[in-house]
């Protein structure tokens, strides 16, 4: 095929074909002078208009596919092996001119940080603008094209926005600019490579229907890449599962999630907890080990040295894909046996719990945080009252700009809280700053961060991480010190091998592990988790869940739960604590406040979040970003977003009062409990 | 923006009174007195005491440095002990040699570090990547002591293509003086080079591996479009900065490169001064090169927030 040729076809685009046909594709990187597989024998086929997901935890090698389809691999990748066709047309085998074609009105692609793939220095209506001019259309009509197109990603004042630079955008006005960027084109094939993953859940549910419309519209083919299997199950027609390199499981998405046929994509969906899943009734299972090192050369099943059922086939001879229906297949010998897969942790624990609803440890009351930014009063929180029952679990959850983390701060002495606020332990008011706070007072509040790698010195090895709390706030020394270093050891089940290693030599899951037993070292009262499992892969979330709940159980401790993933609030917390712009909206026992009736805005969150169950309530958008805190709406502070807005005006002139609906379940809302409910359980929406 | 200004230009004044502080104490605390070093070793001790008491260098430090600095404020920048006349003249003209030359080495060296720097960039790892970024550093390892030697035996007295003095002499036209400068701008040149060149690269790479650079290139834009339109001038922000701090640098290489060439520039004659003991003309002149710098740093950060919409426009809008 002559360029030329390759260019008409690139153009048409049309035909009746599959949009993509990747058949036994090998990506390698040359690291080191050394060949390393990336992807192993990979093939799939994606139809006209057709989503098709590929799921996986990092090092899959999923983002790698989205780069080969691309041709976009770095300097050091390239396919080795298989072929791809897009269209029917080989990037492979394409010239520069020929695949500048293809990239331009074939292929588009959205990937995870809108910020960055925006040129900071370009005023966003230039960067859309750009997709035109390349299609040949003059500045002044690419321009208004371009406008026109962010009117179509629901960009209300798409004229203002163009005008604007990327660093100028919310997160979620910056992604639609991207999909608009993208869709420009009008592409054959979208690919999005975790384009939710930095966004809120409330926008992330509308970025998500957003794409849903516009695949429709555009009659456009999609790559959905994402380690979010809820995301992928409720976009994709068809799901393919990455392991280390290999698609190991491919088939209609609802039936790989109801019925995975693969050890390891049932080991995934065992880690993640389901509706109505609590800690104390439904244990989350792990899968134990690590992924094999990137340019392993292993003979036989990748997965099998992880695999409950593993036997000397699978270890010694690779298995092929087995067509299990015309539209499943998984590459596993065992696939018939995966619905009785045995589980690596036992599914029910007996939990002692130690909690005492009567005994109040902390006792929050008129919490408010003003910070000053540029000239301007940013309410972070306002006049919060809570208490943190002795043995429990508060989870906290809201959007970002809610008031977790400030609230979470204020509680560990790092921020001041406002004059007047009461921040109390034990009924002892709490020196505002850590650095006056006494040594009982530090001991009895610890953290575990979400990001681990900045949480510890890099520098220490593990055993001084954990050894100097034990030695600082437990004021322990000597075989004292050994011995609860060797029982806190034990208890996150890290090995005695890992206290000589520094962090940098440990996984993320591991990392986090130290972390905990820094956090616990000193015998605390209470612990502040901030995301402790948001920048970890599902199946190590799982166990460092497990590990949060045994650790609670044995050490009798507190937990304020932060996440901004519902379902983990749900299966950890006893009681929820919904903030909105600095101030609580709703407060109760957790399957209270989950079972409904329950304020709009928690309502509207738990319509967000996408399900593994396919079960979808009724649900309510917000619309609309989280409003600023230097300038937060009159009356009630959600009003403005609310779908559930009362028309007598009330909402817009009086903020309502955080009242006791219900025993222990306290509301911040106009609406009568019982119309809530009768709105909520007819699934009535506005 | 108008802050930021003001708040660079108070930081601006309170480093230059540092720094004339450090000058004139150091100065003085240099070994040897004014008045024996002008008078010669030979002189009798009563005429340099009384020279002393006539340069006013008999006074406390104190006084000595409050009358100095009064004299600047008011535009005085004090008697030059060797010529007994008014310094500013020598300044004034020493520094409009210097710029001459630092100008012509900048006007040579910026686009030419920026060019191998990207150069380097877009092609990193290959041969010539290793070729400009061995030869930017090993330039920039070489002083100019020595660069300027080999410099003067290879093109000035063996090829004899250029006039080995910097001075064309008063009187002499343009293009002659230019004729006259180009040798003494190429240790400067080869000094810099490696410098700018090394930042330039570094900001393409990373624009290049950024993932707007990704996003362009898969719209479809070509590759040149792409590198002008989104790389460049993402990545040569920080290499503004650099330059701009370079031109400091320099006016401090001029020192050695003057007195190498025999050019009358500032630094020459911060050299002369400071070897003939004569302080007011020493402290004008270090003084000359602190503002030079500072003036450079603050239009590099002045351009660097024009450049960047970030800081121009701050983060909500």
């Amino acid at each position: 095929m002559t360029a030329a040729d390759t260019t008409t076809a690139a153009g048409t685009g049309g035909g009746t074909g599959p949009a993509v046909t990747v058949e036994q594709m090998d990506v390698t990187y040359k690291v080191r002078g050394q060949d390393r597989l990336a992807l192993r024998d990979i093939s799939f086929q994606i139809g006209r208009n057709e989503s098709y997901g590929l799921v996986g935890e990092s090092g899959s090698g999923k983002s790698t596919v989205a780069l080969a389809l691309t041709r976009y691999l770095p300097r050091n990748g390239r396919v080795s092996a298989g072929s791809i066709r897009i269209n029917g047309i080989d990037p492979l085998a394409l010239g520069n001119t020929s695949l500048r074609e293809l990239r331009a009105r074939t292929v588009s692609m959205v990937y995870q940080e809108p910020g960055r793939a925006l040129n900071p220095s370009i005023k966003v209506g230039r960067q859309i603008a750009e997709v035109y001019e390349i299609a040949g259309l003059d500045r002044k009509s690419a321009l208004e094209r371009s406008e026109a197109m962010l009117r179509k990603v629901q960009i209300s004042d798409p004229g203002r926005v163009m005008e604007r630079y990327p660093h100028q955008l919310s997160g979620g006005m910056a992604q639609r600019a991207v999909i608009a960027m993208a869709l420009a084109a009008e592409p054959s094939l979208l690919i999005l490579d975790e384009p939710t993953t930095a966004l809120d859940v409330t926008v992330e549910a509308e970025v998500l229907d957003l794409v849903a419309a516009l695949r429709d519209e555009f009659d456009t083919s999609v790559l959905f890449i994402s380690h979010n299997l809820a995301v992928i199950a409720k976009m994709c027609d068809r799901v393919g599962v990455l392991y280390a390199g290999e698609l190991i499981e491919e088939g209609v998405a609802r039936e790989v999630f109801d019925q995975p046929r693969h050890p390891y994509t049932v080991g995934l969906l065992r880690c993640i907890p389901r509706r109505g899943q609590r800690k104390d009734n439904g244990r989350l299972d792990t899968i134990p080990g690590f992924l094999p090192p990137p340019g392993h050369s292993l003979t036989g099943c990748i997965f099998a040295a992880r695999c409950p059922i593993a036997e000397e086939r699978c270890r010694t001879a690779a298995p092929p894909a087995f067509a299990i229906s015309p539209t499943r297949s998984s590459r596993c010998y065992l696939h018939e046996q995966t619905p009785d897969l045995p589980r690596n942790t036992p599914v029910n624990v007996e939990l002692v719990s130690h909690r005492d609803a009567a005994t109040a440890i902390v006792r929050v009351q008129g919490l408010s945080k003003t910070f000053d930014s540029r000239g301007e009063a940013v309410k972070a929180l306002v006049g919060v009252d809570l208490s943190i029952e002795r043995g429990e679990t508060l989870g906290l959850v809201g959007e970002s700009g809610s008031g977790k983390t400030t609230l979470a701060r204020a509680l560990l002495g790092l921020i001041a809280p406002d004059e007047g606020s009461i921040v109390e332990l034990d009924s002892r008011p709490l020196e505002a700053d850590a650095r006056r706070r006494p040594r009982e007072q530090l001991k009895a509040l610890q953290i575990v961060f979400q990001n681990p790698d900045s949480a510890l010195n890099r520098r220490h090895t593990v055993r001084r991480l954990i050894s100097r709390p034990i030695a600082r706030l437990a004021g322990l020394s000597g075989a004292r010190l050994r011995e609860r270093l060797a029982d806190l050891v034990t208890s996150v089940r890290l090995e005695e091998r890992h206290l000589a290693l520094r962090p940098s030599q440990l996984s993320g899951g591991l990392k986090q592990r130290v972390a905990i037993a820094r956090a616990f070292a000193g015998g605390p009262r209470i612990v502040v988790c901030d995301e402790p499992t948001s920048a970890l892969d599902v199946s190590v979330q799982a166990a460092i869940l497990n590990l949060l709940v045994d650790l609670q159980a044995k050490e009798q401790v507190t937990y304020l739960f932060i996440s901004h993933d519902l379902g983990l609030v749900r299966y950890l917390s006893d009681r929820i604590a919904v903030l909105y712009l600095g101030r609580v909206m709703e407060l109760g026992p957790a399957e209270t406040v989950f079972a409904g009736p329950h304020h709009p805005y928690t309502e509207a969150l738990l319509s967000a979040v996408p399900s593994l169950d396919g079960l979808h309530t009724e649900r309510i958008r917000l619309s609309g970003e989280i409003p600023s805190a230097a300038d937060p709406p009159s009356g009630c502070v959600f009003h403005t977003r609310c779908p559930r807005r009362l028309p007598t005006g009330i909402c817009e002139s009086t903020e309502p009062p955080l009242l006791e609906v219900a025993p222990g379940h306290l509301m911040s809302c106009h609406i009568p409990l019982d119309e809530l409910r009768t709105l909520q359980d007819t699934g009535q929406a506005p | 923006m108008a802050t930021y200004l003001l708040r660079r230009l108070g930081l601006a004044v309170i480093t230059l009174w540092l720094l004339s502080m450090i000058v004139f104490f150091a100065g003085q605390v240099l070994p040897g007195d004014p008045g024996r070093a002008i008078l010669g070793p030979l002189a009798a001790q009563s005429s340099v005491r009384v020279l002393d008491q006539q340069l006013g260098v008999d006074r406390p430090l104190v006084t000595q440095y409050w009358s100095w600095v009064s004299g600047l404020v008011h535009g005085n920048m004090g008697q030059s002990y060797e010529f007994r006349s008014p310094v500013e003249p020598f300044i004034h003209a020493a520094l409009l040699n210097s710029v001459k030359l630092a100008a012509l080495a900048f006007i040579v060296v910026v686009p030419l570090g920026i060019l191998g720097g990207v150069i380097a960039a877009l092609n990193v790892g290959r041969p010539i990547d290793r070729v400009i970024s061995i030869t930017g550093l090993s330039a920039t390892t070489v002083s100019e002591v020595v660069s300027g030697v080999i410099i003067i035996v290879i093109f000035g007295v063996e090829l004899k293509w250029f006039p080995v003095s910097a001075s064309a002499g008063t009187g002499a036209s343009d293009l002659s003086q230019l004729d006259h400068l180009i040798l003494p701008a190429i240790p400067l040149v080869l000094v810099l080079f490696g410098y700018i060149a090394r930042m330039a690269r570094a900001g393409t790479i990373e624009a290049l591996e950024s993932d707007y650079a990704r996003t362009a290139t898969l719209k479809g834009l070509k590759r040149s479009v792409v590198i002008r339109r989104h790389i460049l001038r993402n990545s040569l922000l920080p290499t503004i900065t650099v330059i701009a701090t370079q031109t400091g640098y320099l006016f401090g290489g001029l020192v050695i490169v003057e007195t190498l060439f025999n050019y009358q520039g500032i630094g020459k004659l911060i050299y002369t001064a400071a070897s003939g003991k004569d302080f007011p003309m020493l402290e004008a002149g270090v003084l000359t090169i602190g503002i030079v710098y500072m003036v450079a740093t603050l239009i590099a950060d002045v351009l660097y927030t024009l450049l960047n919409p970030r800081l121009r426009l701050g983060s909500t809008g």
